[in-house]
């Protein structure tokens, strides 16, 4: 007859069956998803599967996923806060495995670890034993004082810094309820077997001092019901948000691999999806949130509302695509790409719209640059004359490309979901492009910058005015003195989060005149209201997002604002009594 | 053989109200309410880019609608390349390319 295992005890068993039933949820999701990526993101992960790029890629996987630095560089509360709850159980997942392999045992179940105190009933002597149970009480009290901390941002999240956070659904409800129970638990189990065994570390030992021994039904009911919260926690865990814990490290993974969000949904946006942990931290500073009170269109209910499989057309489409968010998020989301693929899908998108187009006569500017000042640059004149200038200021022969009729980027109807006819748009401007043999485009505005850039296949180097003007300076082909106004400069979201230009609209500032700060800038910059992206707002609540914005650039009480958009300038124009500038117009007064 | 006066008789270009459909005219409507507020002014028209290339007007193409002829509405909206300077421009601020996806929706058939 087989002799019973003395490292078990029935009340392991909802704490074996949860682990099986997470990993056997997990595995089959995992494998799922990844079968619906895309053949040419298979091809990207099997070309890199073991290439030198795995280490950066555990190297984040472990930065992001467990330390969570993006967090503690946001708000370093909240940064304890999501790494003391990661890290901690980490850590006592980690020293718990190691400490029961290296107790002289007949055999090490898995279980042994999560509940070694009660196994384990004396004092280890082989060596390193006591630094490891230092450390294991350690950890648990790292873990209990984050689970502390959530507490304290439930009752009230201004002392952590957050105005807003995420109104969760049933299931993450219940999920966290496990997930705060597991710990204390914890805690009161160990205690319990310090004070029958005098197995305790310097807390548990401690706290089990000052409660008189106690009885084995106690110690039972108590170890039960910790294995309970853990068969609780990974039951709910794979379809509530903690399913974020699996499909962050995979995203980091596959991102790291260099595959990226395609025009429609794949696999990858499904662990994009269940990457977001549903922390809220898109939600303060969305302007739709602050200044509009719409509150339930923010990126984390949006991918919500689609991991639920729930149709969000109008979600989908209440946004600004200022890319607020997608600077916010711990995660690195790809959050607009997410909002595109759902605008895509419920446009109708018609062909052959702009035959009229073909009457575009070919232009040949050999030797020359293309200037492209964009639709916007029509109603605010005085950016291409300043440009036209600057240009002639510089020695640099020039064409004009849409000075008096202008084709549309197609960018606006991309953003809507009208893929089929932005693309013959970009037929026809590339057709244009490669016909005129220009070597360098210039564009005056954002939206048109980051088409060119991103959307067309150009085989020439496209700038922005600002990037033109900043190497012009940097050459010494234009010079120009520096006034003393006091100005501020308002980052367009096109220019700064999305094509990432902060640098040289400020030195081109900084040499013409003098710039002061915004309170909030570059990546924190607010959207000027005006924008295309977001097709539900009226005039009213635009105007609404436009003073937040403006408020926040007269933060040191500028002479004039700068831009470089001519959609900002437009904006902001009718909000302030003092001038609101483009860099070029400030370049072009102050050229010597 | 009809005699040649040198001038012909134009068919009536008069509506009858009482057999114009308007439902459509009142879907559009109510999904973009500022489509009330228009004057008539004209401004989209004059800073259209589209219209600078051919004949794409917005103001007729709103008292078309207005008026319940709805026909050669689905060709003229396709013709719109959706920059949005009519928005900018309008006196009234009237969200002018919800407008138009509205009205593409409602009368373009793919």
């Amino acid at each position: 007859m087989e002799t019973p295992n003395p490292y078990f005890n029935p009340f392991v068993l909802p704490f074996v069956l949860g682990t099986i039933f997470l990993f056997g949820i997990c595995i089959w999701k995992f494998v799922r998803w990844y079968k619906h990526f895309d053949r040419l993101q298979r091809a990207i992960i099997r070309k890199n599967l073991l290439s030198w790029k795995i280490i950066p890629a555990l190297w984040e996987m472990f930065r992001e996923g467990i330390l969570h630095v993006r967090i503690w560089r946001k708000n370093p509360m909240l940064g304890y806060m999501h790494s003391s709850i990661a890290l901690g159980w980490f850590m006592l997942i980690l020293v718990g495995f190691i400490e029961s392999h290296m107790t002289p045992a007949s055999s090490h179940p898995f279980w042994m670890a999560i509940f070694y105190r009660f196994f384990i009933t004396t004092h280890q002597t082989f060596p390193g034993a006591q630094v490891l149970t230092f450390i294991m009480e350690l950890m648990l009290i790292y873990v209990l004082s984050g689970i502390l901390l959530a507490v304290v941002k439930k009752i009230y999240s201004r002392i952590l810094g957050m105005k807003k956070t995420t109104k969760h659904i049933l299931i993450d409800r219940f999920a966290k309820a496990f997930l705060w129970l597991i710990f204390p638990l914890r805690l009161l189990s160990e205690v319990l077997a310090a004070s029958r065994f005098q197995n305790g570390g310097f807390f548990t030992g401690f706290l089990g001092d000052l409660i008189p021994p106690s009885n084995e039904y106690f110690l039972l009911l108590s170890w039960t019901l910790y294995s309970c919260a853990l068969c609780g926690f990974f039951v709910t865990l794979p379809f509530s948000r903690y399913m974020h814990i699996f499909s962050e490290l995979f995203l980091i993974y596959f991102r790291k691999m260099g595959v990226r969000e395609k025009s429609e949904r794949t696999g990858y946006t499904m662990y994009e999806l269940n990457a977001c942990s549903r922390c809220g931290m898109c939600i303060d500073n969305c302007p739709l949130n602050k200044e509009l009170g719409h509150n339930d269109v923010q990126s984390v209910y949006f991918l919500r509302n689609l991991r639920q499989k729930k149709s969000p057309i109008r979600v989908a489409d209440d946004c600004l695509m200022c890319q607020r968010c997608a600077s916010d998020c711990p995660v690195n989301i790809d959050l607009m790409a997410i909002r595109q693929q759902e605008r895509n899908k419920h446009e109708m998108d018609t062909a052959d719209n702009y035959g009229y187009l073909d009457t575009v006569q070919p232009f040949n500017a050999i030797g020359r640059v293309g200037y492209f000042g964009g639709c916007m640059s029509h109603l605010t004149p005085g950016v291409p004359e300043a440009m036209k200038a600057i240009f002639e200021a510089a020695g640099q022969k020039y064409w004009y490309m849409d000075e008096d009729r202008t084709m549309c980027c197609g960018r606006p109807l991309l953003q809507q979901g009208y893929n089929r006819q932005a693309s013959d748009l970009r037929r026809k401007l590339t057709e244009m492009i490669n016909k005129s043999k220009i070597t360098m485009l210039i564009t005056s505005c954002p939206i048109c910058y980051q088409s060119f850039k991103k959307e067309y296949k150009l085989r020439i180097p496209v700038i922005h005015h600002t990037e033109y003007i900043a190497m012009l300076l940097k050459t010494g082909r234009i010079k120009v003195r520096k006034d003393d106004v006091r100005t501020v400069y308002h980052d367009p979201c096109e220019l700064g989060r999305g094509c990432g230009i902060y640098k040289e609209p400020r030195e081109v500032l900084k040499a013409t005149t003098h710039l002061v700060k915004a309170k909030q800038e570059k990546e924190d910059s607010l959207c000027c209201g005006i924008n295309l992206g977001d097709t539900l707002l009226d005039i009213d609540q635009q105007t609404r997002i436009r003073d937040a914005a403006f408020q926040n650039l007269m933060y040191k009480h500028p002479d004039q604002i700068a831009t470089a958009c001519p959609m900002c300038k437009k904006a902001f124009a009718h909000a302030s009594e003092f001038p609101v500038k483009d860099i070029a117009e400030i370049v072009r007064e102050n050229l010597k | 053989m009809p005699i040649n006066f040198g001038y012909s008789i134009a068919p009536t270009r008069a509506i009858n109200y009482d057999n114009c459909d308007f439902s459509k005219l009142h879907e559009l409507e109510q999904a973009v309410p500022s489509f009330k507020r228009c004057i008539n002014c004209g401004a989209c028209t004059a800073t259209c880019s589209a219209q600078q290339f051919t004949s794409f007007n917005i103001r007729k193409i709103k008292t078309l609608c207005m008026d319940g002829q709805y026909e050669s509405l689905g060709k003229e909206l396709k013709k719109c390349m959706l920059c949005g300077k009519c928005t900018l421009v309008c006196p009234r601020g009237l969200a002018l390319r919800p407008i138009i996806m509205t009205m593409r929706k409602i009368f373009v058939t793919k």
